[in-house]
């Protein structure tokens, strides 16, 4: 909690004719049924989050689930219609325009889906435009553009125009932007969605990357299962505007909250993300092991040598105590799936 | 008895009977019986209303005028004084680009004046249109637009051209910017725009003429005065223009310019107005097109240039001379509006267009050269007369030649059209009591949109009644409706054709684009020409200007048809005949609608223009307020022309809305 950068508690976005009236008819507490029943709708329903210090969050949901309205409430795009955000312990709902302005051109950054690039400006100008509209003159606003620019793989094309660049090109450039101010939270809405599948996957290894360098604290939107659990830390599953789980992948494929994210992980690689604590089993009195893992490997590092030994492996804490074996068996339902092996 | 077989008819098929078919019958026979009965049966009160009903609109606004001008005083100046300064602010502006394009500075008034230095010569302004076509479009566009202005030195048009163009370069710029910011504010403040976008749709259909007379009684006759209308008439669709542009701003790039940290201000100047370029430089196009269409008009108060040579001719029916200065305004119009396309389509492409530094200064050291070599070299500065040519005296000999061989021709047709046509129109409109259309228009309204559409027609209708003016916009009603009726029908098959056929498309579309940057004077002349003066020219000139809609509307219409319905038509063995009728005419009705809606908003507003020509309705009612400079009379009578095309627009509006509206819901309904 005390690490938390942005704390969301009690966020509600409802849409309607009086939202504001209508929560407190209902103590700020309304019921699903008494929404409906009202005529509004609920984009975001008692939404509560806390984003850690230098962790990817990440906010998945299929479309119109709230994602974005919720991102939106954080960064206050949106007005919320009760709750509180609370950013670095300073209460964002209550601060005034001219604070809110000063707030976004020093400490957040935005992603968008569509890039949402000024058609007017060269590269160079857009990555330099939150600093051009601080006032920043032009040679000192130039040097850091170049060097944002130059980060994210785009040194030569300065002077192009948005229109002459490809998908993933334009969103290098969105992301270049949204770093110059060297924001402390980094929000990106859908941010590699609109792109090609291959260009896809090299944004997110790249966005990893960068983050590797820059650990920033990250609001990640997606509606990519995949995606949320390559890049996510932690990942909050939405629906209908409630947040159903919030945990690490490991947690959501082990233990999902309902069928819903069930279906969601059902189809996720799991040797990927399930480690040797997770599927490691008591060793019997007396069993034979051969060597050991580190409790935290993910399957797919460790299965060819389970796969290659006769016995089973020991799999060791951080002290190195061993506290449990993995077989072939739990490798095997790992990578094949448990129905099927049963 | 009309009655009567309508109601057997309703007898015999009770089950089918369509209660909106049976009333407009009961209409339609009502009308022909008034048409019929004549004066003997309908009592007067509802041909005209007696001059104690009425309203005393005119004389209201009137004695408001000469009161404003006479007596207003704002304690430290009076009306007076503010509109005297206004005048004198922007006539610093046209005096500068008099200078610059026409006179020359001079010191002294009038014929006492003397030079001080001449004018730019007609080489280097030659020179920059169409270096700033080469920089706008390339070598095709310099030599257009070049050519264009070298057409205005060749045909003797020079001076005039320039006076017309220098009162342009202000106006245009001025309305730009006046709708820009009105659009601006429109876009920031809804309180704003709710009241701004009744008053935009009033001054797009009041006739230009009726706020000449305002603008004649405020700021007196002259270049200023006629400036001044220019903008009024060209600002409008640029704060349309503006409005839709900024709303029409990605959500994401507004959001951007938010999460960035911009200021209000930093929003729209940063954000939104770049973002928005392409869309706002079609408005800049428009704000230049309407400012030459007004070329004419404002020169009745004051303009000079070529819009008073038109006007001249016009008025000493000297067809040479006014064709003359008509083509010279197209080829400025063509010029211009070539310009400023290409100008808006480069900055939708942005194109690296090399360093704008060095063009200026290329372009300026070109004008100095040229401007000192001029001072030496006559010819250089002004163009020879002796290398003039004109076409005046062909084209007055040609109009000798057409209406000596020709005139029983000419006269058979416009007589058979008169006789068998347009009289009995005429006297078919002028026949219908006011009681009896104001409920019909009540009833179709109703049906099409309900009880507001029905009381706001109603009411539009009633305000013409109340004023007194109801025969006069019969009158105007019966020749809009014939040239809608002759524009519809050749416009309409002429874009079905065109919109079927690709190749004929290539051809069209390029003649009702220039025939659409022409302005609207210049569609008398030849119609005045063959024909003289009187009803039937008015309702040709009127035919000629509404034409480009219909047939643009009806060749996108027939256009946007999906491929695929055709083809499904062929595989059910549909023969080309039945696609047309069954398929691809149905599917473009609602785009077609439109274009007569666009049709007969444009006849009305070449109405008040043909009142040059003899005609007697609104527009003559219009045109003699304006040479009396009776303001009150001439609004309420440009408010009438208004009001037609409201209820014309709203009515066809709803029309297609409702045709729409059904075909949607039959296909949710499949």
């Amino acid at each position: 909690m005390t690490n938390a950068t942005l704390v969301c508690r009690d966020l509600w976005k409802l849409y309607g004719p009086d939202p504001k009236g209508f929560m407190a008819q209902h103590a700020s507490r309304p019921s699903e049924d008494a929404i409906r029943a009202a005529g509004y709708v609920a984009a975001v329903a008692d939404a509560s989050i806390e984003i850690e210090r230098g962790e990817i969050f990440v906010i998945m949901g299929l479309s119109g689930s709230g994602k974005s309205t919720l991102v939106r409430c954080m960064s206050r795009l949106i007005e919320p219609t009760s709750g509180g955000v609370l950013f670095d312990g300073l209460d964002l709902l209550s601060v005034s325009p001219a604070d809110l302005i000063e707030l976004r051109r020093h400490k957040m950054g935005m992603v968008f889906q569509h890039f949402a690039l000024l058609p007017h400006l060269s590269v160079l100008d857009n990555v330099a435009f939150p600093l051009e509209i601080r006032g920043v003159g032009r040679r000192e606003r130039e040097t850091p553009a170049r060097e944002m620019i130059e980060l994210v793989g785009l040194a030569g094309r300065e002077n192009y125009m948005p229109h002459q660049l490809s998908g993933g090109q334009q969103q290098r450039v969105g992301i270049a932007r949204s770093l110059i101010t060297n924001p402390d939270i980094w929000f990106l809405d859908e941010p590699f969605s609109a792109l090609d599948p291959l260009i896809r996957r090299e944004m997110q290894n790249e966005f990893m990357r960068l983050q590797d360098a820059l650990h920033k604290t990250i609001a990640f939107i997606t509606h990519d299962f995949d995606e949320a659990v390559r890049v996510g830390d932690r990942i909050a599953i939405m629906r209908d505007g409630r947040i159903v789980q919030v945990g690490t992948p490991e947690e959501l494929i082990i233990a999902p909250a309902d069928s819903y994210v069930a279906d969601f992980t059902r189809e996720a690689p799991r040797s990927k993300i399930l480690s040797a604590r997770a599927i490691m089993r008591d060793a019997a009195a007396g069993e034979t092991v051969t060597g050991s893992i580190p409790a935290t490997a993910k399957v797919c590092e460790f299965a060819a040598r389970v796969d290659g030994s006769e016995h089973p492996v020991a799999v060791a804490d951080e002290a190195g105590r061993q506290i449990g074996v993995v077989d072939r068996r739990a490798v095997m339902r790992v990578l094949v799936g448990a129905e099927e092996l049963a | 008895m009309s009655v009567a077989a309508v109601n057997s008819k309703a007898v015999d098929i009770p089950a089918r009977v369509n209660p909106t078919s049976v009333a407009m019958a009961v209409f339609a026979a009502l009308a022909l019986l008034a048409f019929a009965t004549g004066d003997s049966v309908i009592p007067a009160w509802m041909r005209e209303l007696p001059r104690s009903w009425q309203l005393g609109l005119d004389s209201g606004i009137s004695s408001l005028m000469k009161w404003l001008v006479e007596q207003a005083n704002f304690g430290l100046f009076t009306f007076k004084e503010m509109t005297r300064a206004i005048a004198a602010v922007l006539n610093v502006p046209l005096e500068v680009a008099t200078a610059f394009l026409s006179r020359g500075l001079q010191e002294g008034r009038g014929s006492a004046a003397v030079q001080l230095a001449p004018p730019l010569p007609w080489v280097a302004v030659v020179g920059i249109v169409a270096a700033l076509g080469y920089r706008f479009g390339g070598p095709r566009l310099a030599l257009v637009a070049g050519g264009c202005f070298l057409y205005l030195a060749v045909f003797g048009q020079w001076a005039s051209a320039m006076t017309t163009l220098s009162s342009i370069v202000v106006a245009a710029p001025i309305g730009i910017a006046a709708g820009l910011v009105c659009g601006v504010a429109g876009y920031r403040m809804p309180l704003f725009r709710r009241i701004m976008t009744p008053v935009l749709d009033l001054m797009q259909t009041v006739p230009t003429f009726a706020y000449l007379i305002p603008i004649l009684f405020l700021f007196g006759f002259g270049p200023v005065a006629a400036m001044i209308a220019t903008i009024i008439y060209a600002a409008p669709p640029m704060v349309r223009v503006t409005m839709a542009a900024l709303s029409a701003v990605p959500r994401e790039i507004v959001e951007y310019g938010t999460m960035a940290g911009t200021t209000p201000r930093q929003m729209i100047l940063n954000v939104m107005l770049p973002a928005a370029r392409p869309q706002l430089l079609v408005g800049v196009n428009q704000v230049i097109m309407l400012s030459l269409n007004m070329v004419i008009i404002a020169s009745m108060i004051g303009a000079g240039g070529l819009g008073f040579d038109v006007l001249t001719s016009l008025r000493r029916l000297d067809i040479g001379r006014g064709l003359e200065a008509g083509v010279a305004i197209v080829v400025l119009a063509v010029a211009l509006d070539r310009l400023s396309q290409a100008y808006a389509e480069g900055a939708r492409r942005r194109e690296a267009q090399g360093d704008g530094r060095t063009f200026l200064l290329a372009l300026a050291a070109f004008v100095a050269v040229t401007y000192f070599v001029g001072l030496f070299l006559p010819f250089v500065a002004t163009y020879p007369e002796a290398f003039t040519l004109s076409t005046a005296p062909w084209w007055s000999e040609a109009v000798r030649w057409i209406t000596v061989n020709f005139f029983d021709f000419f006269d058979a047709i416009k007589t058979f059209l008169l006789l068998n046509l347009l009289l009995p129109v005429k006297r078919f409109m002028l026949a219908q009591p006011w009681p009896l259309v104001v409920a019909a228009l009540a009833f179709v309204g109703w049906r099409l949109g309900g009880v507001r559409l029905a009381a706001l027609v109603a009411g539009l209708a009633l305000f013409i009644v109340l004023n007194g003016l109801w025969e006069f916009s019969m009158v105007s009603v019966y020749l809009c409706a014939i040239g809608v009726l002759f524009a519809a029908m050749i416009g309409i098959a002429v874009g079905i054709y065109a919109g079927l056929n690709p190749r004929a498309w290539r051809i069209v579309e390029p003649v009702i684009d220039t025939l659409q940057t022409l302005p609207s004077f210049v569609y008398l002349i030849p119609a005045v020409m063959l024909f003289k003066v009187g009803d039937f020219t008015a309702i040709l000139a009127i035919t000629l200007y509404a034409l480009a809609p219909a047939v643009r509307f009806s060749a996108h219409g027939i256009q946007q048809v999906p491929e695929m319905l055709v083809e499904a038509g062929t595989s059910m063995g549909c023969t080309r005949r039945q696609i047309l009728q069954r398929i691809q005419l149905p599917v473009a009705l609602p785009t077609i609608l439109l274009g007569v809606n666009q049709t007969v908003m444009l006849a009305l507003s070449m109405l008040v223009i043909t009142a040059l020509v003899g005609t007697r309705d609104l527009g003559q009612q219009v045109y003699i307020a304006l040479t009396k400079a009776d303001t009150g009379k001439g609004l309420v009578a440009g408010l009438c022309v208004a009001a037609i095309a409201i209820i014309a627009d709203r009515l066809i509006q709803a029309a297609a809305n409702r045709l729409a509206a059904q075909r949607s819901g039959a296909s949710h309904a499949a």
